[in-house]
């Protein structure tokens, strides 16, 4: 097919994903955004949130943590820290690791040094929820 | 007889011991080839990092972001990675005496010295010879980048609030499964940046950048650190379990070695029983047949 756009999502421990999708949307620091073949070189930085690619009109999500993405016309890299599939996430170990962070976080101000910590693990939590629950 | 049994309970006891050293070469190499499959698995990430960064840095003027700042080398700090446990021949023994070396001359020459240590034969060496900052022990069990990422999170801050001038970091370069080489790798101030000459330029293509290129690589140098250090954790890991398999492979040889020796001397030993247990009937016989 020609509307093809290759997609690589790699961490550090593995190769997470490699194939051919039709569409894929990438959460970026300026917001996310959605991406097809032939879209413009593009470099960014992506954040803590849902990744999501639809390949014969079925949809896969994975939970991804900082790193950045490369966007070329016909190739799509995502280099994150980790990325899970939806179908792979522990939902209780998640759940545990988000009531923790909420404990942190109500005991902490602001200018606690630990604050930013105990916040981006609440995000990741959250994030890995919302991911575990889509289909 | 004394000596026979003597000879039996230690051909039993190196036997145990053979034993013993087997099982940990088996266990070094089933976790040897897990930390081989890891270093495979990680390089694609290195490269494609590495490629994204050589671009960005020909863009952005990459002098004055502050990781790569170079001050006169005042206060220096080491980073000596080693495993956190040993039998392993001389593989941390060997790091850490490049390590120690490098410290003295350092020393000598008036500068001031900080040390943090990864893996616990490094702080169990170094704990009262020098001045430690942080340690990281029994971190090899399971690892993975968020370890890179902590001791990161330990030593940029402070480069940043130049509380220190240079970063030199201390491990074993895996080479292959025999073979470990000390080495030894500036960190701060980042030196290798946008230098490579790998990048040509047909192949480099004007991305859009979102931020800013700057911003990307205002984000991209810190993990950059991750990744360098993850590395060293990697070849540390991985070259632990290939020193541990070489040296327990040479132990179970020497077993089977002392084994040998020790069943001759018992074989000649209790030959020697024989004979003269012998005599002694053949003595007695012939007084009897005298008598």
């Amino acid at each position: 097919m020609a509307d093809e756009l290759l997609l690589e999502i790699v961490t550090p421990e593995r190769m997470a994903f490699s194939g051919k999708v039709d569409e894929v949307t990438i959460p970026g620091t300026e917001g996310e955004f959605g991406v097809l073949r032939g879209h413009t070189p593009l470099l960014s930085f992506v954040d803590v949130g849902v990744l999501n690619f639809t390949q014969e009109n079925k949809k896969t999500y994975y939970a991804v943590n900082t790193g950045y993405t490369e966007v070329t016309a016909q190739k799509v890299t995502v280099l994150v820290e980790t990325a899970e599939r939806s179908d792979n996430i522990d939902v209780e170990r998640a759940k545990r690791a988000k009531e923790r962070a909420e404990e942190r976080l109500s005991k902490m101000t602001k200018e606690d040094v630990n604050y930013e910590k105990a916040r981006s693990a609440l995000l990741r939590a959250i994030t890995r929820i919302s991911v575990a629950e889509k289909p | 007889m004394a000596a026979l049994k003597d000879i039996k309970r230690k051909i039993v006891a190196v036997q145990k011991t053979k034993q013993i050293t087997k099982a940990m070469n088996m266990v070094a190499a089933s976790k040897f080839k897990a930390a081989q499959l890891r270093m495979d698995n990680f390089r694609p990430y290195a490269r494609k990092f590495m490629d994204v960064l050589n671009s960005l840095a020909l863009r952005v003027d990459t002098a004055s972001h502050p990781l790569l700042a170079v001050r006169e080398p005042k206060r220096i700090w080491v980073i000596c990675m080693t495993s956190d446990r040993g039998l392993c021949g001389g593989f941390n023994n060997n790091l850490i005496k490049a390590a120690e070396r490098f410290l003295m001359e350092e020393v000598r020459r008036g500068k001031e010295t900080t040390l943090v240590t990864v893996g616990r034969k490094s702080r169990d060496y170094f704990r009262k010879k020098a001045k430690i900052k942080s340690e990281y022990t029994d971190v090899f069990g399971k690892f993975d980048m968020t370890l890179a990422v902590r001791i990161s999170n330990d030593i940029i801050p402070p480069f940043q609030r130049e509380e220190y001038d240079e970063l030199y970091l201390f491990y074993n370069e895996f080479v292959n499964v025999s073979t470990q080489r000390p080495a030894v790798v500036r960190l701060f101030p980042l030196s290798s940046v946008g230098q490579d000459e790998m990048v040509d330029s047909d192949k480099r293509i004007d991305y859009l950048y979102e931020p800013s290129d700057e911003a990307l690589l205002e984000k991209l140098l810190p993990m950059y650190v991750h990744v360098l250090v993850y590395r060293a954790l990697l070849e540390t890991y991985a070259g632990e379990n290939g020193a541990r398999m070489a040296a327990m492979d040479n132990a179970t040889r020497n077993c089977e070695e002392l084994i040998g020796s020790l069943t001759l001397k018992f074989n000649k030993a209790r030959q020697a029983a024989i004979t003269t247990e012998l005599m002694d009937i053949v003595g007695g016989a012939e007084a009897l047949a005298k008598g």
